[in-house]
Order: C-alpha cells, then sequence, then structure tokens
C-alpha cells in the first residue's frame, strides 16, 4: 500500500526488566523499524526504558466514555470479589 | 445525550478535577482553547531550539558542549511530546507544523531575541528556561489529560537545563572582570523578556479568565510572574549580579518583591513579528522543513518497498 503521510505509532515502555510496557506516548514514523529508532531517542533518553513496543495507533480499540457507566459499574456491588468480605478470626493469622 | 447533559457531564469533571481525555466531548471552545495552546507550546519549543543551536560550535569546552547538545535535544522532545498531545484533538501534525509556517501560530516571543555572546547562553538556560519551568509546573495540572502528562515529563527533564544555564554564569561571575561583564549584559538583555513570557496582565489577557474556569491553566499571568521573580532574586544577588530594574526592592508586609513596569509595547511589537529574530527564526523553520523534504521521501519510499517487499513473501 503506497502511502506518504507517516501513521502514528504509541509507544510502551518497560522501564525496568520484571515490569510491564507502559504507554509512554505516540510519535509518527513511516515504518516500525523507525518507529522504535525514534521512539528511543524520544521516550529513553536518561535510561527510562530496557524495552519498547511500538504499535500503530490505528489498531488499538478502546472503550468509550460513554460506554463506561455499563463497562465498569456493575463491578461496584460484587463486594465478594475483595479478600476483605470474608471474616476469618484473628488467631488464624495473616491469610 | 443532549448536549446539555454532555456539558454538564464535562463541567462535573472539571469541577472535580477529573482529566478530560482525548474522546471525551468537551465543548468546541475548549477544544479549540487547549489546541491553540498545545501547538504554542510545542512551536516554542522547537523555535526555542535556534538561538542556543547558534552556540553549539562555539562552546567553550567539551562539558558545555555535551551539556548544550543534550538540552537542545531535550527541547526537541518537548516539541514531540506536545505536537503528539496536540494531535489528539483531531489536527494532524503536518497542519500544525504548517500553521508555524504560514505565519498563522504564535510561538514565545523570547525566542525572538538573539543569543549574542557565550553568557547569553548561561542567561537563557537560568532565565529562559526558569520561567519556562515556573508555568510548566502549574501546567502539569491542566484539565487536558495528554497537556498534563506532556508537562509532568517535561518537567522531569527542566531542571537540568536551568542548572546547566546558572552554572555557566556561575563560571563567568567567578572570573574576570570582563566575563562577568558579559554576565552583567546577558542579564541586562534577558530580565524585561523573561518577565514577558508570563504573558500580559491577566486583566489584558484575553483567554485568561476563561482558561482558569476551565482549569487549563490553574495560575493567572501575574501570578506566575511574581513567583518567578520571587525565586529568582536572590539566585542573582549569588551570582553578584544586578537585576536592571531600579524598582525592584522587597515588599516585607506582601512578602514579595515589589517591581518596576514592563515595556508591554515592546512585547506587542514582538509577537506582532517586529522582534529582532523573528523573520530568521522563522526562515530558519522553513528551511529545515524544506531541507529535510528528501529524507521524508526517502523515509517513506523505503518503508513503502519494504511492505511491499514483505506482502510479496507472503503471497
Ligand atoms: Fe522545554
Ligand atoms: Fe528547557
Amino acid at each position: 500500500m503506497e502511502r506518504k503521510d507517516w501513521p502514528l505509532w504509541e509507544v510502551f515502555v518497560r522501564s525496568k526488566a520484571g515490569l510491564s510496557h507502559k504507554h509512554a506516548g505516540s510519535l509518527h514514523a513511516p515504518d516500525e523499524e523507525m518507529a522504535i529508532s525514534n521512539a528511543r531517542d524520544v521516550y529513553t533518553r536518561r535510561s527510562e526504558g530496557v524495552s519498547i513496543w511500538v504499535v500503530e495507533s490505528k489498531h488499538i480499540h478502546s472503550t468509550l466514555e460513554t460506554d463506561s457507566e455499563s463497562m465498569f459499574d456493575p463491578n461496584e456491588d460484587k463486594i465478594y470479589r475483595h479478600p476483605t468480605f470474608y471474616d476469618i478470626p484473628d488467631e488464624v493469622g495473616h491469610m | 445525550m443532549s448536549e446539555q447533559d454532555l456539558q454538564a457531564i464535562f463541567d462535573k469533571k472539571i469541577e472535580n478535577e477529573v482529566k478530560i481525555e482525548p474522546k471525551d466531548w468537551m465543548p468546541d471552545s475548549y477544544r479549540k482553547n487547549v489546541l491553540r495552546q498545545m501547538a504554542q507550546h510545542a512551536h516554542s519549543e522547537i523555535v526555542g531550539m535556534l538561538p542556543e543551536g547558534n552556540w553549539i560550535t562555539r562552546a567553550p569546552s567539551m562539558r558545555r558542549k555535551v551539556a548544550l547538545l543534550a538540552k537542545i535535544q531535550d527541547e526537541a522532545g518537548h516539541g514531540l511530546y506536545l505536537y503528539s498531545a496536540a494531535e489528539t484533538l483531531g489536527k494532524d501534525r503536518e497542519r500544525i507544523v504548517l500553521d508555524l509556517l504560514e505565519g498563522k501560530a504564535k510561538y514565545s516571543s523570547i525566542f525572538n531575541y538573539p543569543a549574542l555572546t557565550w553568557a547569553d547562553i548561561g542567561a537563557v538556560g537560568w532565565l529562559v528556561d526558569g520561567a519556562a519551568i515556573v508555568n510548566q509546573i502549574m501546567l502539569q495540572k491542566t484539565s487536558y489529560g495528554p497537556y498534563s502528562r506532556a508537562m509532568i515529563r517535561i518537567c522531569k527533564e527542566e531542571s537540568f537545563h536551568q542548572r546547566q544555564g546558572y552554572e555557566i554564569l556561575l563560571t563567568l561571575c567567578r572570573g574576570t572582570e570582563e566575563q562577568k561583564a558579559m554576565a552583567q549584559d546577558a542579564l541586562n538583555r534577558f530580565w524585561w523578556p523573561s518577565l514577558m513570557m508570563f504573558g500580559p496582565s491577566d486583566k489584558d489577557s484575553p483567554h485568561s479568565a476563561q482558561s482558569m474556569a476551565w482549569k487549563v491553566k490553574r495560575m493567572g499571568n501575574d501570578e506566575l510572574r511574581q513567583k518567578f521573580i520571587d525565586q529568582t532574586v536572590k539566585q542573582a544577588d549569588f551570582l553578584g549580579l544586578k537585576i536592571p530594574d531600579p524598582d525592584l526592592k522587597w515588599n516585607e508586609e506582601k512578602g514579595q518583591y515589589d517591581w518596576g513596569l514592563i515595556d508591554w509595547e515592546e512585547f506587542y511589537n514582538v509577537i506582532k513579528g517586529n522582534g529582532p529574530c523573528n523573520k530568521e527564526r522563522l526562515a530558519a523553520r522553513q528551511a529545515a522543513y524544506d531541507n529535510g523534504a528528501w529524507v521524508r521521501d526517502a523515509a517513506t519510499a523505503f518503508a513503502n518497498k519494504k511492505a511491499k517487499r514483505r506482502d510479496k513473501d507472503a503471497a
């Protein structure tokens, strides 16, 4: 596919081994290789990362603000999903 | 949902300090205002590289050169963070950049002043970055999410900028009489333009009240300017330099400095395009855009070729 404008990429950086990649920002680049190389210069100039992911922004799908009630609110009354819902006598010790 | 309901949700978020995110509904006027401010901020970072870039090859030592290079590279990064944030409001990067080149967008008036001597590089780091930091710390709490996140990232990088500038002046001030005079001359020229960076007094600033109501800005221009003055005076004293304002004096009662009058005519004149370097700055940006065209085209052609080859391999 021919294209002239550079697509937008989202950049995810793993700040150190053992942690997940976290969204750092976005940038334009003609392809994934340049996107990674630019991401290194833009988002990790002070060793903020040990690994970079780039994803073309158009491949990211998200929830909508208008959905957020029906998406997330039902969880609020499911208190039995939390440890504090259960009564365990103190004598049992930490659990 | 009716526009009224959406407006009510928006207002509630602003009231409760909930950030506005790109896909959220927002009034058109908010979108326009934040976009204008972010684009202007991005352009300032990029144009701001020019006066300092001018001194890279003439930095007096390797230590100074690597520091200045790193600082200028940071500013390019700041420009990119801000262009990305601006783009989330639905205007392309290319269009935002072209607005600057076509003279439709502004950038901070301070960058229309030249950096004439090496001491100016010190003064720029100390005062110009110093003033920018005061403004940017406030903007970390701005109501637009992507702008706020860009500011947090930028603030982490700025303190090195100010310190490297101050260190340059400290070295000059501990040097020969001529070196100290050079530092004083830089302060004389950069002091008032630095105060102008905060913009007109709130009562004369067309966007101020609305920006505050939307929490895009969290403090007024006058308050920020006062904060900058109060923190900078003792730094000047330490250098043994004199701030070029005969009216500057400590006001015990208010717990802050009183100071003189800004020449707003000069400010508006520079904004209108008549500063010492306005034409040179835009010409330099235009040249960078034009001279980079073949690089952008080549990168695009290479990416297209690679994609084609990959499609063929997959077939
Ligand atoms: Fe900056
Ligand atoms: Fe800076």
